[in-house]
Order: C-alpha cells, then sequence, then structure tokens
C-alpha cells in the first residue's frame, strides 16, 4: 500500500488551524479557547500514546495482552456509560448495568466476527482484534448512555403515570412499557441513522481511512458494510439488553417503582 | 367479628409499627397534619412501597398473592388521576364488563359516552370521577382514597362520595378515606383514624 506518511510539519500545520480557531474565540469572548486547547493537546497525547501502547501490542503479539488491552477498553467504557448518567444507579449497579451490557455483547460480536467472517489468524490478531473492538465499544457505548439515560429520566418524569397503573393491577413490565420504547429507541436512533446516511451523506470514517491508506475503494466499502452490520447488532443487542436490565432493575421483587434506586439527578 | 382488612405491625421507613382493622362495608378516614404519614400509609397498604409485618386481606396475606393481584383488590386512587392514552377507555382493564361500567358510570353521573371521550379534554371533575370508575372496575375489596375529592366542587365531591358509599354498599367492600376538609368528614362519618408522626393516635379498633 502507498501510504504516504505525515511529517511533524504536517501535523503542525493542522495544529496552527486550531489554535487560530481557539484565538478567534478567545478574541470575541465565546469562552471556548481554553477547551479547545486542552481538548487538542488531549487529542494529540492520548493518540500518540494509544499509538505507541498499539505498536508494542503488534509487536509483541500474544493473546494474554490482547485480552488486557480488551479489559481496559471495556472498563474504561463502561466508566463513560456511567459518567453520561443524569440518573444513574447508586451502588455498583450504575457502572454494572452499562458494562457488562457493553462486554456481552460488543465482545461477542466481535469474537464472531472475527472467528467467522475476517478470519485473521490467529483469531485475535491485534492489527485487526483491537481495531474491531474499539468500533464496536465505542457505537455500543453511546447507544447504552442514550439509552439508560432516556429510561431513567422519562421513568423519573413518568412516575405518577407508573404508579398509577402499578396501582390499577398492572405488571411492571407493561407499567414501564412505553419508557422502555422510547430509551431503545433513542439507543438505536444514531445507529440506524448512520446506515441510512453511509455514503450518501457521509463518508464513513473506517472506510475513508482505508481509502486514504491507498485500499482499493470497493475492498474499503466491504469492511465498511461489515463493520456497520457489526455496529448496529453490537450496539442494538447491548442497548435492548442494558435497557431491559436497567428497566426491571427499577421495580423490586413485589414490583414496586423504586426510584429510591437512583442517585439524584444532577444538574448540568 | 369477621375482619376484611387485617393490619399488624405496618412498618415503613417513616411510617408504625401500626395495627389497624376494617370490617366489610366499613368507611375508616384517615386525618392528620400534612406530612404525618396518611399517603404513606395508603401506598403501605396498596404495596406501592415497601413495608414490613403482616397485611391480610379476607385471611389472605399480601406476600402470598402476586403483587398485580393484591393492587387490583386493594386499590389505591391518588388525587391526582393519571393518564397515558389518548381516550378514556384505554385505562380500563382489559376484560371490563360494560354492564359494571354503565352502572357505575351512572352512579358518579357521566354517560355511556363518555368512556370514548378525549383525555385532553376532560375536566378535573370528569377525571377524577372516570378515575373512581376505572379503579372500581377491577372490583377491589379495599378501596384506599387518598383526597379523591381534593381540587373539586361540592357537586363533584358529592358525586364521588356517593358512589363510594353505594360501591362499599353493594360490594361489601371497605375503603380508607384520606380528607382534609371538616365538613367532609361530617358527612362521611364513620370510625376516625388520626395519624400523627406516622403513628396511629387514637385507634379506634375493636
Amino acid at each position: 500500500m502507498d501510504l504516504i506518511s505525515l511529517s511533524a510539519l504536517d501535523l503542525t500545520l493542522a495544529a496552527l488551524l486550531v489554535v487560530a480557531l481557539a484565538g478567534l474565540t478567545i478574541w470575541a469572548r465565546m469562552g471556548l479557547g481554553r477547551s479547545l486547547l486542552i481538548a487538542g493537546a488531549r487529542t494529540v497525547i492520548q493518540l500518540l500514546l494509544i499509538g505507541l501502547v498499539l505498536q508494542t501490542l503488534f509487536d509483541h503479539a500474544h493473546l494474554g495482552w490482547v485480552a488486557l488491552m480488551a479489559l481496559v477498553m471495556v472498563s474504561i467504557a463502561g466508566y463513560e456509560v456511567m459518567a453520561r448518567q443524569q440518573r444513574r444507579f447508586a451502588g455498583l449497579w450504575g457502572y454494572g448495568i452499562g458494562a457488562v451490557t457493553m462486554f456481552v455483547s460488543a465482545f461477542a460480536v466481535t469474537v464472531l466476527a472475527l472467528t467467522t467472517m475476517v478470519g485473521p489468524s490467529p483469531w485475535w490478531e491485534p492489527q485487526y482484534a483491537i481495531p474491531l473492538l474499539g468500533m464496536l465499544l465505542g457505537n455500543t457505548m453511546t447507544g447504552i448512555a442514550l439509552g439508560l439515560d432516556r429510561l431513567t429520566q422519562t421513568v423519573w418524569r413518568e412516575r405518577r403515570t407508573i404508579e398509577a397503573r402499578l396501582a390499577l393491577g398492572s405488571g411492571w413490565s407493561e407499567a414501564v412499557a412505553t419508557m422502555r420504547r422510547e430509551a431503545a429507541r433513542s439507543g438505536l436512533m444514531p445507529t440506524i441513522n448512520a446506515m441510512a446516511a453511509a455514503g450518501i451523506v457521509s463518508l464513513p470514517g473506517m472506510m475513508t481511512g482505508q481509502i486514504l491508506a491507498g485500499a482499493p475503494p470497493v475492498e474499503a466499502v466491504k469492511y465498511q458494510i461489515l463493520i456497520m452490520f457489526l455496529i448496529t447488532a453490537g450496539t442494538g443487542f447491548g442497548t435492548l439488553g442494558a435497557v431491559w436490565f436497567a428497566s426491571r432493575r427499577l421495580f423490586d421483587t413485589r414490583e414496586r417503582l423504586r426510584l429510591d434506586r437512583l442517585k439524584p439527578g444532577r444538574h448540568t | 367479628m369477621d375482619r376484611l382488612l387485617d393490619v399488624r405491625q405496618l412498618k415503613t421507613a417513616q411510617l408504625g409499627p401500626l395495627d389497624l382493622a376494617v370490617q366489610p362495608g366499613e368507611l375508616v378516614q384517615v386525618t392528620g397534619a400534612s406530612g404525618a404519614g396518611k399517603s404513606l400509609l395508603l401506598r403501605a397498604l396498596a404495596d406501592l412501597d415497601p413495608s414490613t409485618g403482616e397485611v391480610m386481606l379476607n385471611g389472605e396475606a399480601r406476600d402470598a398473592m402476586l403483587p398485580v393481584q393484591w393492587r387490583r383488590r386493594v386499590a389505591y386512587v391518588s388525587a391526582e388521576t393519571a393518564w397515558w392514552g389518548e381516550r378514556v377507555d384505554e385505562h380500563l382493564p382489559a376484560d371490563f364488563s360494560r354492564e359494571a361500567a354503565l352502572h357505575l358510570l351512572k352512579q358518579v353521573a357521566l354517560p355511556e359516552a363518555s368512556l370514548g371521550w378525549e383525555v385532553e379534554r376532560l375536566s378535573s371533575g370528569e377525571k377524577q370521577r372516570l378515575g373512581l370508575v376505572r379503579a372500581l372496575l377491577n372490583r377491589p375489596r379495599v378501596l384506599l382514597l387518598d383526597e379523591p375529592t381534593a381540587n373539586l366542587d361540592l357537586e363533584n365531591t358529592k358525586r364521588i362520595e356517593r358512589a363510594v358509599r353505594a360501591y362499599l354498599a353493594e360490594e361489601e367492600a371497605a375503603a380508607l378515606w384520606v380528607s382534609h376538609d371538616t365538613l367532609q368528614r361530617q358527612r362521611l362519618g364513620g370510625r376516625i383514624l388520626t395519624i400523627r408522626d406516622g403513628q396511629l393516635e387514637a385507634n379506634a379498633w375493636t
């Protein structure tokens, strides 16, 4: 593949664009300059570090190291899911529901894809396994976070309706069905939109990257289709699972609505 | 004497422990300062809030019954009814009898057509009356009425009082009624339970 290597100067020029933007926002007193510069610096440091980590991982390919890397990625994604909840479950559940469903769905889909579709040898070949898992986790994380956030918010807002339905003799599942549907929808919509707009409105990042790296467009497209389907499946199963478990957790064994299991809302 | 509702050592985070027994056909008034725990008592009895202790309906223990069955038999009606569908009849039990519905509607002075009304256009009096009908269609044995006539005019208030009285008499059911209105309390009569700081103050139970 004929990849044009980027020099430090190339990156510096690109960085200058961000600095210029930050300068403009500071001049206009928009209060964004600091955030822009810090986020830009984080991009550089984080990506350089992960580049080094991946390089080392590729050079010393071993299932144990790949598994450790994967575990670290899932734990961080689990934390991200929790941090994005306005009203999250108290205690371990706040972390657990998102992390476990994400772990199960993203891992299952990644392993399935590696062993049956992509088929590198060995199947955990880090060059394939890590980027694939990364893309799946990134999207599943967003889906689960959106779904859970919507669920807890609507249940909180509609608590009177839910209790009225319970009082009239509905089961917990029926009483919360509308909110659960809405939560699943809001978790899955970004993925569905991405599939619908792929290639027309947007050129997906992974495909663009492969083409830039010199891969024939048709090959890049095939990979992109595979990835999109995997992402949809991973996000979908993960979101549905998380929303279901969370909605169950909002009720106890006597089917009472237990909002005391949520932490008080944060005002952001 | 046979007891319809028998409560022993009922305790929640803010309530009790308290004992209480209600006979078939009886209307018991629950009074007390706001925040004393009147609603909490009703919610605990309806099993909407966690509680410990023994609650029996006709000698059957609450915990031996499915929550869904319990709440159909021990029905909680709040001051503000909640509606989630577009039309009134979307809020009725799936297996309700048309005959029973007509009978109940007549008692609260609403036409049969009201079942097809849009929820958006209901007045607060209509909402409260239809909310009572909706709860009674489950044929509950005990009614837990949490200020069911708050914010209603006298005419609608009296309609609800009459409908509850008639239901208790016809079905040999019982009601616990939380009310703040002294005139209403005189109209309703019966035993009065006063709650203070989560405890029964003057329990006239026999």
